[in-house]
């Protein structure tokens, strides 16, 4: 077992409501709001996470991710796809020369209710399919029991197992109950080796909000401050408008500063988001909001 | 994928002045009409933001007053007689009126001022018509109020109001007035009578009737000859304790009642227990919030040593990320000083701050080359004794100090002439409550700071004055027993 040093940091939730709904009144218009578009579009993980999905989804899912909207000329593409493991082969295929990365859930994700070595072997089918970032889940029971030794030694054990894949810890934070431990679960997700932090699986409500997501951006920042080493943000879940996109960009514009305003040290976890975007893009070249079905659904 | 760091900056964001109209020139409104002033003199109200000229204004001399106060005397025997419920109809629909134009209200506002749209938009023209709303309630149930002591109203109210909350410092004065069933005359700040007159515009429309409320505007002179006539009742005054002395000195031996709300040098205190994020930008809004022209502005703030380097780097980064620039502008955090005057006060305390031997620190964001531009201040390395922590500056210029012990806190913090408010930030709920206790100020907020509602009333210790507005309490100040 390892020790670590778990300080415990107060959050005042009504101080973070505050703030966020500061963030929440900026006026995004003009060529700022262009450009924020695109760098959220940049930014997204474009994930599909079914019992359902077939190999033939994740494929449509993949060109989508490479050719956004063939109407809209210099497009970046999404940042990734995300997929379950069994799935990643067919996504690395397909994204093969291309700059898209593919993340892979893992450790019996969404609910992580399985032995370690279950997680570890989870994990490293992943990678050895050829996953570029793992987004592994905490084990939420052991956090609420106050074990967080044990939560931090899983986060530590699967970082190891990652290699050079880089690894989301998702906190599941709609299971956590207060900011206080989103705090708690983000400082030990962080010191255990997590590359990013997420909030959500999407399979519980609520997912991310922007109140947590500061939260989770201030530990960032407290750890980037004492230590100089950045560590990326990932909200998962919720996220579906372009507005709301770019609330969360000023978040992390004025809460970590323009160096976390690229893919490599955000992402958004959104299936939707992406067409509302292309939505308010094509808005912008024509003049006119167009049917959502002229965008395709992947 | 991208590596290169990006650079994302708002582009402007310009509240627009399409719909609003302010006429070359303003008359004082007297027994409901707009009158000239007796000797025709006038004088500018200029835009702080670019030292542009909106207006010119009239200003009152003694005779005028004595016209205003006439005309509120002659409306008073009426308006008392009236019943409760039918003066609070009107009031009613004075807030109404104020809600429905409130996007007047508010470009007007920060045109005039120099306060950020977004603090007018969002604070002081909905709490305006908040205190008008909650004032309105009271009118038919001052009996319930004050059971057993029939409360009836004082009569003719002069109130003064200060520059910084125009239209929220009028409502403050004539809500409540009005419920009990005074009749006021009221005279504006001269850097920003355009709201109170629009007020005075949309009142004329509201069917008030007349002369229940007279607005008149200028100077010193003008207010003097207000506080010292002899026809008015009862005085309010909100402004500095320099002038709130003269006013109580001149209303001594006579039958005047008087409330004043004066000066402040509120005291944030930040325990090493505190949620730091939250407590820092507690901070910021407590003393940057309208450029720090805030009575009750957070304007020391004591650290404790622990956490004293952690809070300092927070605040430093947290100052950066404020936008100054054009008022107008939706996403300015921190607007125009209010006149030029007022810029030199400050830049004067600024200045007497680094020949102390303070150590100086100021954000880095370009300011405006016209207008009247204060960059947000901070100051460590000051003491008790400095003149940056005695006076009040009525700018964003904080002043920081460490402590050790709790008794420490508490005796430095009341270690001040004045006693209007505080800021305790700590995550334990006893040491709030011993906190409370303990701190002179009249107004005491816990993990928060300027927070304000018409139910809860509001005023100082010491010498930040006396009498109490808003809530119950601020029904008592328009009241005889």
């Amino acid at each position: 077992m390892s020790d670590f040093n778990l300080s415990v940091v107060p959050v005042d939730q009504l101080g973070v409501f505050e703030r966020v709904s500061r963030f929440q009144k900026r006026s995004i218009k003009g060529t700022s709001k262009i450009q924020g578009l695109k760098m959220a579009l940049n930014m997204i993980d474009l994930t599909t996470l079914e019992g359902a999905d077939t190999e033939n989804k994740v494929k449509q899912l993949c060109n989508k991710a490479q050719h956004l909207h063939q109407n809209l000329d210099s497009l970046p593409t999404v940042a990734a796809v995300c997929v379950y493991p069994s799935m990643v082969k067919i996504a690395k295929q397909q994204l093969k020369n291309t700059d898209i990365k593919i993340a892979s859930v893992a450790t019996a994700f969404p609910s992580g209710q399985s032995p370690i070595e279950i997680k570890l072997a989870d994990t490293q089918f992943a990678v050895e399919e050829g996953a570029d970032e793992i987004d592994m889940v905490i084990s939420r029971g052991k956090f609420l029991e106050g074990n967080y030794n044990y939560v931090y030694d899983e986060i530590a054990t699967i970082k190891e197992a990652c290699g050079s894949a880089r690894l989301k810890v998702i906190l599941e934070t709609g299971e956590l109950g207060s900011l206080d431990q989103v705090r708690k679960a983000s400082d030990i997700a962080i010191q255990a080796g997590a590359d990013f932090i997420k909030t959500s699986t999407g399979k519980i409500s609520p997912a991310a909000t922007m109140p947590v997501t500061l939260v989770m951006l201030l530990a960032i920042k407290d750890h980037y401050q004492k230590t100089g080493q950045m560590v990326g943000m990932k909200p998962a879940g919720g996220i579906s408008t372009a507005k709301g996109a770019l609330q969360y960009l000023i978040m992390v514009k004025e809460t970590l500063g323009d160096e976390w305003l690229n893919n490599q040290w955000f992402r958004f976890g959104a299936s939707r988001l992406a067409n509302d975007i292309l939505m308010q893009l094509e808005k912008r070249n024509t003049g006119h909001y167009q049917s959502p079905d002229y965008f395709s659904k992947d | 994928m991208a590596k290169k760091k990006i650079v994302w900056e708002l582009s402007e964001a310009i509240e627009s002045t399409d719909h609003i109209e302010i006429k070359d020139q303003y008359e004082l409104f007297i027994g409901g009409k707009f009158v000239p002033p007796t000797q025709k003199k006038y004088f500018d109200t200029v835009n702080p933001a670019n030292e542009e000229k909106l207006a010119r204004i009239a200003e009152a001399n003694e005779e005028d007053i004595t016209k205003a106060v006439k005309s509120a005397r002659k409306a008073f025997n009426s308006w008392s007689k009236l019943s409760g419920a039918e003066r609070g109809k009107y009031i009613f629909r004075i807030a109404r009126m104020i809600q429905e134009r409130a996007k007047e209200f508010a470009v007007i506002e920060t045109l005039d001022g120099g306060k950020p749209i977004r603090e007018s938009r969002d604070i002081d023209i909905p709490l305006a018509a908040n205190h008008f709303f909650y004032y309105a309630g009271w009118a038919d149930k001052l009996e319930y109020a004050f059971p057993n002591r029939k409360p009836h109203p004082i009569g003719v109210a002069g109130q003064i109001i200060p520059w910084n909350f125009p239209l929220l410092m009028a409502a403050w004065k004539i809500a409540p007035a009005l419920a009990c069933g005074n009749t006021v005359v009221l005279k504006p700040a001269e850097t920003t009578p355009l709201t109170a007159l629009k007020l005075a515009e949309l009142i004329q429309e509201s069917g008030l009737p007349e002369g229940v409320v007279n607005i008149v505007t200028g100077a010193g002179e003008s207010g003097a000859a207000l506080v010292n006539h002899k026809g008015v009742d009862k005085i309010a005054f909100t402004g500095s304790t320099e002038v709130g002395k003269l006013i109580q000195q001149s209303t001594a031996a006579s039958n005047k009642k008087l409330t004043l709300e004066l000066g402040g040098k509120a005291a944030n205190i930040i325990f090493e227990d505190a949620a730091i994020d939250q407590a820092v930008e507690g901070i910021v809004n407590g003393i940057y919030f309208n450029q720090g022209h805030v009575c009750c502005a957070g304007s020391r703030l004591f650290v404790q040593e622990s956490v004293f380097n952690q809070v300092l780097d927070k605040l430093k980064a947290r100052m950066e990320t404020l936008i100054v620039g054009n008022p107008l502008d939706k996403n300015t955090d921190v607007g125009a000083i209010n006149s030029k005057g007022q810029l030199k006060t400050i830049e004067s305390y600024i200045k007497s701050g680094v020949a102390e031997g303070a150590e100086l620190h100021q954000s880095s964001a370009q300011l405006p080359k016209k207008g009247f531009w204060c960059k947000p201040t901070l100051f460590t390395e000051v003491s008790q004794s400095s003149k940056l922590v005695q006076e009040e500056i009525f700018g964003p210029v904080l002043a920081i100090q460490s402590f050790r012990t709790v008794s420490e806190a508490i005796s430095k913090a009341n270690n001040t002439p004045y006693g209007l408010s505080a800021g305790i930030w700590t995550d334990k709920g006893s040491k709030i409550f011993n906190m409370i206790m303990n701190m002179n100020a009249g107004v005491v907020w816990a993990n928060t700071y300027n927070k304000f509602d018409p139910a809860s009333p509001f005023g100082g210790f010491k010498e930040s004055g006396y009498g109490r507005e808003g809530g119950l309490h601020g029904l008592s100040a328009y009241l005889n027993f």
